[in-house]
This record gives structure tokens, sequence and C-alpha cells, in this order.
């Protein structure tokens, strides 16, 4: 067999591996969205969404849950947004390019693959126990915000680095100020990516379950939390504790409770993706 | 007393980290005068264009010796304020680079970064700047549009525009028309031509012609040293350097 024929064969090969690669992964996927579905999906209703947990299983609802998801997703946007941007800028637009911002940009890098429970570790000694905050949203919160940083710091600069410099050129040569061209300039042209980073962020945040176990998030939460200094529990959370439980009524409960999940996670990632696919074609050079 | 020249440089030596890209750079600008400088790529004419309004400042590896002054001032001095520097020294880059903004906002930019928000002032600033970048009417019905929809030539016109705005006194040019087709490059010709009554222009081109046509002198750069710096008509008929004869008749570079 000669080279060429040899060289050819291998791409084929390797075409249908990478294709059965990909089939692979869908179906497992397929099989665990259609199972879920299966299970769960007649048990989504509205007293579900809007009932509380009981030791019935018909009974259950996921409201506490669910507005403990959105308050500490809320809240650890308020948190991790404005610092994460800003560290980002920082990064890309002021730092020096030195041996320790080296030092820094790598173990940024190495933050974002650190192990969420360790972030939850981290957050029970300092914002629950130093900090005195109790096992509140706040707390939560505060932890999860820790967690995403790395991710929406990587993301933002990114997307300013992307930033034509052509575009700060024009800028500075009218006489406009650092502050000013990153304002008026950088960060609009940045924004498409910064958003998508921002909201990739939030809804690993939103999935999280460990970090807010350490916390010390409840289990079984019997009231609505009506403010960031309310103990509550998330969505998560209630799925990890009725899968625990023996009663095929409670798993059942679980795979509903996951549907919701993941329609909030989804429908962030349309968001984002809607988002980044406007700027883009706002923005062209 | 008045300076003499508009423009002053005073043994100009640049560096980027270990390289030597300037060697003690002379030159004396007149007011309300066009200079062409030409040379190679890499001879470091851009680089020196880019010192009159300290647009290198970015690049941390650059270094810069000697001094540069403009209307008596050295604006390397520690008490000058780079942004006050830059709305006196305009730049008209190589690639059009509106603002992916309109028109209007193109033009208004540089003003309101100063803190102008009153419209009627903005608005005549906008006209007239359009005016006389020669492009108001071309654009004068739809200046809410976006700058990007413009065709290169108009939107390099409407750079300019956006630098008059800002009423500089020097402008400096880093190859405006090289990404521009033959019409295109007339007009932004024609203009430098008009707007030499009015302020100092600085213009780096790799095109003779237009060195030739445009400028009042022309300085010749070769290797990061200025070979030759004189009369326009003076440098493309009678040189008094083989280099420099050699580069305009095309035997090199």
């Amino acid at each position: 067999m000669n080279k060429t024929v040899l060289n050819r064969l291998r791409d084929v090969v390797f075409k249908y591996f990478g294709m059965a690669c990909t089939l692979f992964g869908l179906l497992m996927l397929a099989i665990f969205i259609i199972d879920i579905l299966i299970r769960g999906l007649g048990r989504v209703n509205w007293d579900f969404i809007t009932g509380f947990p009981s030791y019935i299983p018909e009974n259950s609802g996921i409201l506490p849950a669910m507005v403990g998801t959105l308050w500490v997703l809320v809240l650890t946007a308020a948190l991790a947004i404005p610092v994460g941007v800003a560290a980002g800028i920082y990064l890309e637009e002021y730092g020096k390019r030195n041996y320790f911002a080296r030092l820094v940009e790598l173990n940024i890098a190495n933050l974002a693959g650190v192990p969420s429970i360790i972030y939850g570790l981290l957050g029970l000694e300092i914002f629950v126990r130093v900090l005195g905050m109790g096992s509140t949203l706040l707390a939560g919160a505060c932890t999860l915000s820790l967690l995403v940083l790395p991710v929406i710091i990587v993301a933002t600069r990114e997307a300013i680095k992307a930033v034509p410099k052509t575009l700060r050129e024009a800028s500075y040569g009218l006489g406009a100020s650092k502050w000013q061209t990153i304002w008026n300039q950088v960060l609009p042209a940045a924004s498409g990516g910064i958003v998508t980073g921002v909201i990739l962020a939030l809804s690993r945040a939103v999935g999280e379950t460990a970090p807010l176990i350490v916390v010390g998030a409840l289990a079984f939460v019997p009231f609505v939390p009506s403010g960031p200094m309310d103990e509550f529990s998330v969505l998560p959370m209630q799925i990890f504790n009725w899968v625990s439980r023996p009663q095929e009524g409670f798993i059942i409960n679980s795979a509903a409770a996951i549907i919701v999940l993941l329609l909030i996670t989804f429908l962030m990632n349309g968001v984002a993706l809607y988002l980044r696919n406007k700027w883009q074609k706002k923005v062209k050079w | 007393m008045t300076p003499e020249f508009k423009l002053e440089a005073k043994k100009v030596n640049v560096y980027y980290g270990e390289n030597h890209v300037l060697r003690d750079i002379n030159m004396n600008i007149e007011k309300n005068s066009v200079t062409a400088f030409i040379g190679p790529s890499g001879c470091g004419k851009s680089t020196f264009l880019r010192c009159l309004n300290r647009m290198n400042d970015y690049i941390e590896t650059f270094r810069m010796e000697g001094d540069v002054i403009i209307d008596g001032k050295d604006i390397y001095d520690r008490n000058v304020r780079v942004e006050e520097l830059r709305k006196k020294v305009g730049m008209v880059f190589q690639k059009p680079n509106p603002f992916p903004k309109s028109i209007y906002e193109n033009v208004v930019y540089g003003l309101k970064i100063q803190g102008i928000t009153r419209k009627d002032e903005l608005d005549h600033a906008a006209e007239e700047s359009l005016k006389r970048a020669a492009l108001w009417d071309e654009v004068k019905h739809d200046l809410k549009k976006p700058a990007l929809a413009l065709s290169g030539g108009q939107q390099q016109r409407l750079c300019i525009a956006r630098t008059l705005a800002v009423q500089p006194t020097v402008i400096l040019m880093d190859e405006p028309a090289s990404a521009l087709d033959p019409i295109s490059t007339s007009k932004v010709e024609e203009l430098i031509h008009e707007l030499k009554s009015n302020f100092s222009i600085l213009i780096v081109t790799h095109n003779m012609q237009q060195a030739a046509r445009v400028s009042d002198k022309t300085a010749f750069f070769y290797l990061g040293e200025l070979v030759e710096f004189d009369e326009t008509r003076t440098v493309f008929t009678n040189p008094k350097h083989e280099r420099t004869q050699n580069y305009i008749t095309g035997r090199f570079g």
C-alpha cells in the first residue's frame, strides 16, 4: 500500500471515529433528557412550582428552592459582575506585562479549575463564620461569586483583547483619556463577549450544589426567603435531597425539579447566544 | 516671542527594547506647510510620526531620547498632559477607523469627551468639520446613519472631519490614502491641499507621486536615519544623496 492510500484511509477512519464520538455524546445526553422527561414531565404543574416541600411526595413543591435559586442568581450577579469585569479591565488595560502579571494570570486560570467544594469550605470559614453572616443567602451568593469570578475575569479579558487596536488609537488620537477610551469605545465593543461570559458563569453558579451544602443551605425550607439574610435552599439542593429519599414519589419530584432547573439554564444560555449574535451583528470592522 | 518653527525635533533617538529604530533625527517644520515622509518599510518614518503626538507611549518597550518641541514647548515634558497635546496634534490613520457609531457621533466624539454637551455647539462643529473635510454634501441628510456603512474613502474623510472638529493645529497622517481607490485618493489629496492654509500637515506615504503632488517639503528616511530633508522639488529633481535618488527612481525599496 503506498503512502497516499494509507493517508486517505487514516483520514476516513478518523472521520468516522470522530463522528461516532460525537454521536455517543449526543446519544447519552438525549437518553438522559428523555429519561428525565418521561419520569418528571407529568409532575411539572402549577401546584408543584408554587408548592412547599412536604413529607408527602405528592404534596411537595419547589417554590422555596426556586425562589432561593433566583435570589442566589441575582445576588451572585450583583457581587461577581462588577468585581470580575473591573478586574478584567485592570489586568488587560492597566496592568503591566511583567513577571507578577504572568503569575496572576496563571493563577486566575488555575482558580477556574479548583473543585467547587473547596470554595464551599472557604465560604464556610470566611463568610459564615469569620464575617458572621451565618448560613444565609448572602453567604451562599458570596461563595458562588468567588467560584465564578475567574470565569468572568477571563471572559472579560478575552473580549477586551479582541477589540482592535485601531479603535483605541482613534479615541486616543482625539484626545481621549485612557478611561474615556475604555468606557466609550472598548467596553461597548467588548460587551457581547463580556455578557456571554457572565451568563455562562452564572448558569454554572445556578447548577452548583457542593459549595452550598458546605455553606449550610437547607434541604427542607418551609418558607420563601424574602431577603439576603434569610436561610435558603436552591433547586440543586432540593433535587439532591429528594433523590436520596427511598420513596418513588420523591424520585419523580426530583426529575420534575431537574426539568425546571434545566429550563432555567437553557434559558440563560439562549439569552447569552442571542446577545452575542446581536452584538456581533452591530459591531463589524 | 513666537517660535521660529511650528515643530522642532532635536536629536530624537528611539529604541524598541534593544532595537535602535531612529537615530539622531533633527527636523524643523514650518507653520501651515505640508511635509511628506518617504522611505522603505521599516525605515522609521511612521515611528517618528507617532512620536509627534506621543502615540508610541502605549508600547511598553518604547524609549525615546531627544526633544520634540511644538509651539515652543517640549511635548515630552513632565507637565504636559498627553490628552491636551493630542487635541492640538490630530492624527489620521492608515486604515479608516471610524467608531461603530453614527456619522454625527463620530464627528463630535472629540468634543463630547472634552465635556461639551450643548447641542447647537456640537451641531455647528459637526457641520463645519464635515464641510471642511468635503463630506458634508454627501452625508448631510443621513448624519444618523452608521459610519461603517460609508465607503472606504468617505470613512477616511469622516476620520479627517473628526480630527478637524477638535481644532488641532498640526495633523499627522499615516499613509492616509494607502487603503483607498484612486478617486478617493485624489479627493483626500485635494483636501490636504486645502487644509494646508490652516494646518501644519505631516504625511507618511509610500506613493512617490503623492509626495510630489501634495507636499512642500519631503523627508527621506532610511534605516532609522533622516537621509535628506529639503524642498520637495529639490528632493525629487536634484537630490543630494545617491540613496535618495535610487529610492525615488524606484531602484530599491
